[in-house]
């Protein structure tokens, strides 16, 4: 089960193959632009057509280029959200709404159109044309159209990348709500960690038109590889628990590893777990616990691994379950003697919280 | 416009937009299925096709008007094939007038039809495409709602040359009061009358009337469809 592709474009190969499709959830397809993203999309869509490919979905083979088996674009049963929406212009939101729905053969049942409409509060809007819409508005109408034609899996391309900051914000938790509440497998296509952290469960890094991490969001980001040398990411995302609020300094404390870290006020119930980004140069590092210092998140962990790239030192710290980045200079790297397996205090400077709801 | 006119004169105007209009629909779906083929196929011999779809724009209607009058005259095989088998004659009748127009304006309508095809986004197909809709589906669903300023335009224009056709139609089908006799062939036989300079002049004034009609409505009805199509 899973995609596999093998494709030359001019001077571009790409050569992938991950895991997909076996179980709700989203993965995302992570990787800088160019990396081959949108052309894996395109050819587990149907879109184009690889030299090799074997995509297995939901238990059907869609192409099998060593048996000549490939299922057309419009069999795939694929439900694609495209970068630039591609609303049909000259077609009301409820037109472009129910237009993969009319033509699918199983249709699902006949409230689906309602409940997707309510999903993505597209009540106001189903009489105007796409050209009238915000493009966040344009983003929910595309994700609300690919939903209704009752796909076996969702493939977004990048569905954020073309919106500005306050429409990023005003689509995420639409997407949220349809992750919680819809059982179909999806892929995830963006370069965003936030979105990734904020969205995704597995994670596929592709860089080079090659994969070069696939595994659980929390094992790829707290890899050191990916984020020395490579610059693939810029720090590890690691879940924490709600502990309690400190309303009188507007924090929210936390629990990660069985160690406490306070962030600023976040509006979760304490018992609930959150996804919490911290970059590699937010994080400094001290031999002994640190006396009258302003930060507020100084935990002991100890250095699991090291890998030196120019002026700077990455090292992976290890915590009780999880590992965390720290980047400093190589020169600290030696004034400290950082070898592994010595313990250090991790200053944490910044903390970014955003991840959805677990459990 | 009756006081204006003679009844000849509104007879010629009636004959013109009868012409005009019959031209111009008898050929529009050639026109768009000849535009789909030369904006969205490729194959052999495309330049070939291209190149027979222009050539009523470089071929003098005179011509044209012999060709037709040779191939489709009664005594002509084609000709006498289309009288004694379907009862249809084009020569010395009005719908040999709207033959030789459209023949002459069928460049203009697959022009403004393929530059429409051509300009629509192909990522809409794709989406189309993984939608479940099929090549015919894209067809009427998308390619020609899509295209439908470019047919709007390509109609307009076509319409605004068949009023102006002259040496096709009375090569072909003659000059015939009431039958064939259109707006610029009144104009002529007006001239070539003694005395018949001001009902040439009224005529001429009509032409122009008109064809400045079509451009406003050319110009409304594109403006519509784009504003229609977002």
């Amino acid at each position: 089960m899973g995609v596999q592709l093998r494709h030359r474009l001019d001077a571009f190969q790409l050569d992938v193959a991950f895991a997909f499709g076996d179980r709700a959830g989203v993965t995302a397809l992570f990787g800088p632009s160019g990396a081959g993203k949108s052309t894996v999309i395109n050819a587990i869509a149907g879109l184009l057509k690889p030299e090799f490919g074997q995509v297995v979905l939901d238990g059907e083979t869609l192409l099998d280029t060593t048996r000549a088996i490939s299922v057309p674009a419009r069999a795939r049963r694929l439900g694609i959200v495209f970068q630039d929406t591609r609303l049909f212009p000259h077609l009301s939101v409820k037109a472009n709404l129910i237009y993969g729905w009319q033509r699918a053969r199983e249709k699902g049942e006949a409230s689906r159109f309602d409940s997707v409409v309510s999903l993505l509060a597209l009540e106001g809007f189903l009489d105007r044309r796409p050209r009238t819409l915000s493009g966040g508005e344009k983003s929910r109408v595309a994700l609300g159209r690919a939903l209704l034609m009752n796909p076996r899996a969702l493939l977004l391309d990048e569905p954020l990348a073309s919106l500005d900051a306050g429409h990023k914000a005003e689509i995420l938790p639409y997407l949220d709500r349809l992750v919680r509440e819809t059982k179909i497998p999806m892929l995830y296509v963006s370069h965003s960690l936030d979105e990734v952290a904020r969205l995704a469960d597995r994670m596929v890094v592709i860089d080079k038109g090659r994969v070069v991490a696939e595994g659980s969001l929390f094992d790829v980001t707290q890899r050191l590889d990916l984020i020395a040398g490579k610059e693939l990411l810029p720090g590890a995302v690691l879940e924490a628990r709600i502990v309690g609020h400190d309303d009188a300094h507007g924090l929210t404390e936390l629990t990660m590893a069985g160690e406490s870290l306070v962030v600023p006020r976040i509006d979760r119930a304490p018992g609930d777990t959150v996804r919490i980004r911290i970059d590699a140069p937010d994080v400094m590092l001290a031999l002994s616990r640190p006396e009258g210092v302003s930060a507020n998140n100084i935990l002991p962990a100890s250095v699991a691994a090291i890998e030196e790239s120019g002026a700077h030192a990455d090292i992976q710290l290890s915590l009780k379950d999880a590992r965390l980045i720290a980047r400093i200079t190589r020169r600290s790297l030696e004034r400290l003697a950082l070898k592994p397996g010595v313990p250090v205090f991790a200053v944490i400077k910044s903390v970014t919280v955003g991840g959805r709801e677990h459990g | 416009m009756a006081g204006l006119l003679t009844a000849a004169e509104l007879e010629a105007l009636g004959l013109s937009l009868r012409v005009a209009i019959v031209a111009v629909l008898a050929v529009l779906p050639f026109a768009f299925l000849a535009a789909l083929l030369l904006a969205r196929c490729q194959f052999r011999g495309k330049a070939l096709v291209d190149g027979l779809i222009h050539l009523p724009l470089v071929l003098p209607p005179v011509a044209l008007g012999y060709l037709l009058l040779v191939s489709l005259g009664t005594r002509a095989p084609l000709g006498a094939f289309l009288l004694d088998t379907f009862g249809i004659r084009f020569v010395f009748s009005w719908t040999g007038a709207a033959l030789a127009s459209a023949i002459l304006t069928f460049p203009f309508q697959v022009r403004a039809i393929r530059l429409s095809l051509e300009a629509q986004d192909k990522g809409l197909a794709e989406a189309a495409e993984t939608l479940g809709a099929g090549p015919l589906d894209r067809l009427f669903s998308l390619y020609l709602p899509l295209a439908v300023p470019g047919i709007l335009g390509g109609a307009v224009t076509a319409f605004a040359a068949c009023f102006g056709e002259f040496g096709a139609i009375i090569t072909f089908v003659s000059n015939i009061p009431g039958e064939t006799r259109t707006i610029p062939l009144a104009i002529y036989t007006a001239i070539q009358t003694p005395g018949g300079e001001a009902a040439a002049a009224r005529l001429a004034a009509l032409s122009i009337v008109l064809a400045l009609l079509g451009l406003v409505l050319a110009d409304v009805l594109a403006r519509r469809a784009r504003a229609a199509l977002g």
